[in-house]
Formats: structure tokens, C-alpha cells, sequence
């Protein structure tokens, strides 16, 4: 899709007045349905929709030896699958680079130690730790990916259970771990402070934020924070900027994420547990 | 205001259900399902349908049509085809030699003829080697025109043409794409709303919301565009409240005509353009739109 010169110049004009397209303003975001625990066989999951964004996010857990160097520390990795149902232009092999640089600034963003804590990960020091798999699938791609699958991930992680450990037995180089038969008998992961990524795109002379499909065609460049308990953890840049709107875009960014984090951590706590709705249901 | 930011759990009590249908219900055939027992082998195979044992079942999902022996399954949810005569909005795809493709929300995209568009400079004009050469100067990819099916080639490929002032490339504005269906049938496409916005239902479900156009400046059959000219603040809240509302009333399934986005606008009005983004107030809107044409109806006919 490529939009032609005037409506271009439409949506220009219209971020200059602070009145976009669809009556919002400059730092304002569309309404997100969310829905967690959705997902039978996975430890934590969640769906997110952000306008036309769909995206799946499921954690699966397994163990794993911890590294070296870090010894008390658990893991986490993350897999972005980007369907061709999305756009037809992930056909093949057509999302696999989007797919990469997605998984890699969450990687990025989750790697800065005051956002997880994966010492809560670690079961036995230097032997073994539970390995948390974050695998995201793009259903359907309406602007805004980065945000929409950084806020599908945390709701996914704040919803995820980790079997409790109820007693390990060393035996030499042999650890025997044994874990609660108790399917409820779990625990939660604090994710208070996982990381928020919001992008802010610049287009004429100004910065907003949640941009639209036809409004990601007009941008001139864009920023990728993310913001976990006040700091930035991460900042990737598309095309170049100016010092001073730099500073404006990390501004904006942060005041965003610190308002979509309150939003999101509320909403979650007082989601209904074990409830049977769902997309997909 | 804005700045709140809404997150919404899909629960069982926020999850928004169809509106009732105020009109009488029709039966809906899913793809395999027996339209017509063997017994009544009296029928015509049509659009829709397909013979199993000699039964007559619907391969798609859709309401059952007839027209005396021949039955036909019509899908509620499909791509556009085009009938000769309908206004369409389009986005040219590509530039080739002597023509134009422009998708359309067909299966195929749509052929614009050089030789059936207005060029500048009067209707009588040759078509010359320089004009081919200039095609990309008249209409290039991405550009967005609005035109009528001039015919439809045996593969549904449509033939489009322009050959009248009211169609051409179109100016600054909003393009909104809805399900074909709900845009309904009219004797005119093209209208200048009272609060100052001009619409223009396509057929094919692409709808563009513009400024209001003046028919006082020489209409020249629209191969320019003014990229100066800065939409005013009040027709801007006024074309996005018109985009948010189409959008409600489509959500909910509802008509798509000039008396139905005028209603929705008016009782849109209690709300600011960005609220009308929320699913309550999508619902609400197109719920009430939807009393107020039934009154309409009911008044009409007594």
C-alpha cells in the first residue's frame, strides 16, 4: 500500500494542527483490548489488539544450566513469527527480517537488570534455572508493532505461572529436581518493571506517538524506547534526527510509557482469572 | 482527555455482540450446507452453489437467492464484483503502456484505458504518443481516483473510465475501506454533507472523505491536486468525525448512505472525534443511528 501526495499531505497537516486523522491528538492512543490466559498449553499467555494489531504472545517454560558468568541468573529468549496473514508482504521469506530485529530489541530491552529480575529464575545455583520462551506471532499488522507486541509480552509474562520446586536432590554430578504435582500450586513473576517499548515517529516538524499504517508511510524517521521503572533500557533509531528532537522524542516516549505501563499493570490486576472467553473461542 | 490511555479486557460482558437486525431476518447458509433436498430437482445451478448427490449445497457463506428455477448463494463477506455503471474509488497499482491498473477490492485489479479518461484540455482531444508518455504525469502509483465501471471482461477484470467531470484523481483527504456490501446501492455516490464534508461511497467499499468541494472554481475533471492549500481545523474535526463514524456504523454492520452517516453524525455529536475510537461509543452511535432511520422508515410508510 503507498498512499498518494495528498493524503500525505493531509496527515501532515493535520500533525502540525494536533488533530490526526482519526481525531487524536499527538500523544494519543488507541483503544487496546487485551485478553490473557488464552493459550491451553502454554505457561502464560496473552492476546493484544491495538486498533488493527493483532498479536499472540505465549511463554513456555523449561530448564536449563544457567551461563557461567552468570550464575544465579535465569533465561529468557525471545521468537517472533511474523504469519503471512498479517500482510501479504511477510510471504515467505518477507518477515523474517522484521521478525529478527523485533526479537533482538526485546532481547536488548529485556537484558538491562532493573527490568526482569532473573535471579527469581535461578532453582539451583550454577546447575539449573527455568529458561522462559517468549514466542510472539503477528496475526494481523496495523501499525505500531513494536508497542503493541512489547505490551502483549509483559501482559504475557505477568501471566505466566512457574511451577513451585519442592525439594532437589544432589546426587554428584546428577541434580533431581522435583516439582509440585499440584498444576495450581505455582508462583508469578514480578514484572512491574518489565520493559514498555513505545515508538515515536517524527513527521513534519513534529513527534507522535501509536502511529497508524498510512501514518508509519508518512514518518521521516522514528525512535523505539523502552522505558521500564523510569529508565530507558533501550533506544533504537530509524533514520537520522536532530539532537533537540531526539531529546523530544525520548521525552515523549517516556511520559507515553510511564502512562501505558500504569494503564496495562492495572488492567491486569483486576483481570478475571480463569475466565472461558477468548478469540478464539 | 485524550491523553487517558484505554485498555480494555476481553471479557464476556465487554465483548460487543451484533446489534438486532430491525429488518426481517434471512436464513444464512454456510459453505456445504443442503440449499436444495435432490428430491426438487427443478432448479438452475448458480453463483455460490454446488451439486453433491444431486443436492443442491452453498460453497459459500451467504443468503439464498432466486430468481424462478436459477439458485444462487450470495456471500455475505467477499470481494467486490463490479457491475457496469458503479462508482467506484480506487488506488492505482501500476503504469503501463496506453493504461492503468488500479486496485479496486476486486479479485483482479481494474484496467484504467488511456483512451477512456478525460485529458486536460477538453473532451475531443486525440490521445497522441506524447500523452502516453505523460500517463505517469496524470496519474501515478498510489494516486487515488474515483470512476465507473465502463464493462467487466469474462475473467470479472473491470474496465474503468473517467470520462466525466465528477471523476478523476482525487485531492487531499481520508480514504476509509469497509465491507463492499454495506455500501448501498444509490442513484448518486457523490455528496456534499451539510456540515461541510464531501463523500464519495464507492461501490466497492472504499469510501473518500474530503473538503467540501466548490463547483464555482472551474471543475476541471481533477488531474490536480492542491498540496498547498491547508485543510481548515473545523473541516478537519468534521471529516474525522465522518471517518470515525463510518468506521462505527461498519463495525456494527450497519448501511452505508448519505441518510445513515448524517444521523450518525448528529448523534455522534455527544461525543469528541477520539472517544468515537472506543467500542462502547461505536455501538452506542451505531445503535442509535439505527432508531432514528427506523423511525424514519416507519413515518414513511404510514
Amino acid at each position: 500500500m503507498s498512499l498518494c501526495e495528498a493524503e500525505k499531505t493531509f496527515i501532515l497537516h493535520g500533525v502540525a494542527e494536533n488533530f490526526r486523522v482519526d481525531g487524536r491528538d499527538r500523544e494519543g492512543y488507541r483503544p487496546i483490548e487485551l485478553e490473557t490466559d488464552i493459550v491451553q498449553h502454554a505457561f502464560g499467555s496473552a492476546r493484544l489488539r491495538l486498533a488493527s494489531t493483532d498479536i499472540l504472545a505465549s511463554v513456555k517454560i523449561e530448564i536449563d544450566t544457567p551461563l557461567p558468568e552468570k550464575p544465579f541468573e535465569g533465561k529468557i529468549e525471545f521468537f517472533v513469527d511474523c504469519s503471512a496473514n498479517a500482510t501479504p508482504d511477510f510471504e515467505g521469506r518477507g518477515g523474517e527480517q522484521l521478525a529478527i530485529e523485533l526479537a533482538n530489541i526485546l532481547t536488548s530491552a529485556y537484558s538491562a537488570p532493573q527490568t526482569l529480575d532473573l535471579r527469581e529464575l535461578c532453582i539451583l545455583k550454577g546447575e539449573k534455572c527455568w529458561k522462559l520462551y517468549v514466542d510472539i506471532l503477528v496475526l494481523e499488522c496495523g501499525g505500531n508493532l513494536y508497542d503493541a507486541i512489547s505490551l502483549a509480552v509483559k501482559a504475557a509474562l505477568f501471566n505466566t505461572q512457574v511451577p513451585k520446586i519442592n525439594n532437589m536432590t544432589i546426587d554428584g554430578e546428577n541434580v533431581d529436581i522435583d516439582v509440585s504435582e499440584n498444576l495450581l500450586d505455582c508462583r508469578r513473576l514480578n514484572v512491574k518493571h518489565a520493559p514498555i517499548l513505545v515508538t515515536v515517529c517524527k513527521i513534519g516538524e513534529h513527534c507522535i506517538v501509536d502511529p497508524s499504517l498510512e501514518e508509519e508511510q508518512c514518518m521521516m524517521s522514528s525512535v523505539v524506547v523502552a522505558v521500564s521503572n523510569n529508565h530507558f533500557s533501550t533506544i533504537t533509531s530509524m533514520g537520522s534526527l536532530h539532537e533537540e528532537t531526539l531529546f523530544e522524542c525520548l521525552n515523549l516516549g517516556h511520559k507515553v510509557a510511564v502512562r501505558l505501563n500504569q494503564t496495562l499493570i492495572e488492567t491486569l490486576e483486576k483481570m478475571p482469572q480463569n475466565q472461558d472467553v477468548g478469540f478464539l473461542k | 482527555m485524550s491523553q487517558t490511555i484505554h485498555i480494555r479486557t476481553a471479557s464476556q460482558e465487554n465483548r460487543i455482540r451484533p446489534l438486532p437486525s430491525s429488518q426481517k431476518n434471512h436464513r444464512i447458509f454456510t459453505p456445504g450446507e443442503e440449499v436444495i433436498k435432490a428430491a426438487h430437482t427443478n432448479f438452475v445451478r448458480g453463483h455460490g452453489t454446488y451439486e453433491d448427490d444431486g443436492d443442491l449445497k452453498a460453497s459459500v457463506a451467504g443468503v439464498k437467492e432466486q430468481v424462478n428455477k436459477l439458485i444462487s448463494v450470495r456471500p455475505l463477506k467477499s470481494r467486490y464484483n463490479g457491475q457496469v455503471g458503479e462508482v467506484l474509488v480506487g488506488r492505482i497499482s501500476e503504469v503501463q503502456q496506453k493504461k492503468w491498473k488500479v486496485e479496486t477490492n476486486s479479485r483482479l485489479d481494474s484496467l484504467l484505458q488511456l483512451s477512456s479518461v478525460n485529458l486536460p484540455g477538453g473532451e475531443l482531444r486525440r490521445r497522441s504518443i506524447e500523452d502516453q508518455h505523460m500517463m505517469r504525469q496524470y496519474l501515478q502509483e498510489g494516486d487515488l481516483i474515483s470512476a465507473e465501471v465502463q464493462s467487466v471482461f469474462t475473467d470479472g477484470t473491470l474496465s474503468l473510465h473517467t470520462r466525466s467531470l465528477r471523476y478523476g484523481k482525487l485531492g487531499q483527504g481520508i480514504l476509509v475501506k469497509v465491507l463492499p456490501l454495506l455500501i448501498k446501492k444509490c442513484k448518486i455516490h457523490f455528496h456534499n454533507l451539510p456540515f461541510g464534508v464531501s463523500l464519495i461511497l464507492g461501490n466497492n467499499g472504499y469510501v473518500f472523505i474530503g473538503p467540501p468541494i466548490n463547483d464555482k472554481e472551474g471543475n476541471e475533471g481533477g488531474f490536480v491536486q492542491n498540496l498547498e492549500e491547508v485543510v481548515p481545523k473545523e473541516t478537519r474535526e468534521a471529516m474525522a468525525r465522518v471517518r470515525n463514524c463510518i468506521l462505527a456504523l461498519a463495525k456494527n454492520f450497519r448501511m452505508l448512505f448519505d441518510t445513515s452517516i448524517v444521523f450518525a453524525y448528529e448523534e455522534s455529536l455527544k461525543y469528541n472525534v477520539h472517544e468515537l475510537l472506543l467500542p462502547e461509543a461505536m455501538v452506542d452511535v451505531a445503535v442509535l443511528t439505527q432508531q432514528r432511520l427506523s423511525m424514519l422508515e416507519n413515518y414513511e410508510s404510514h
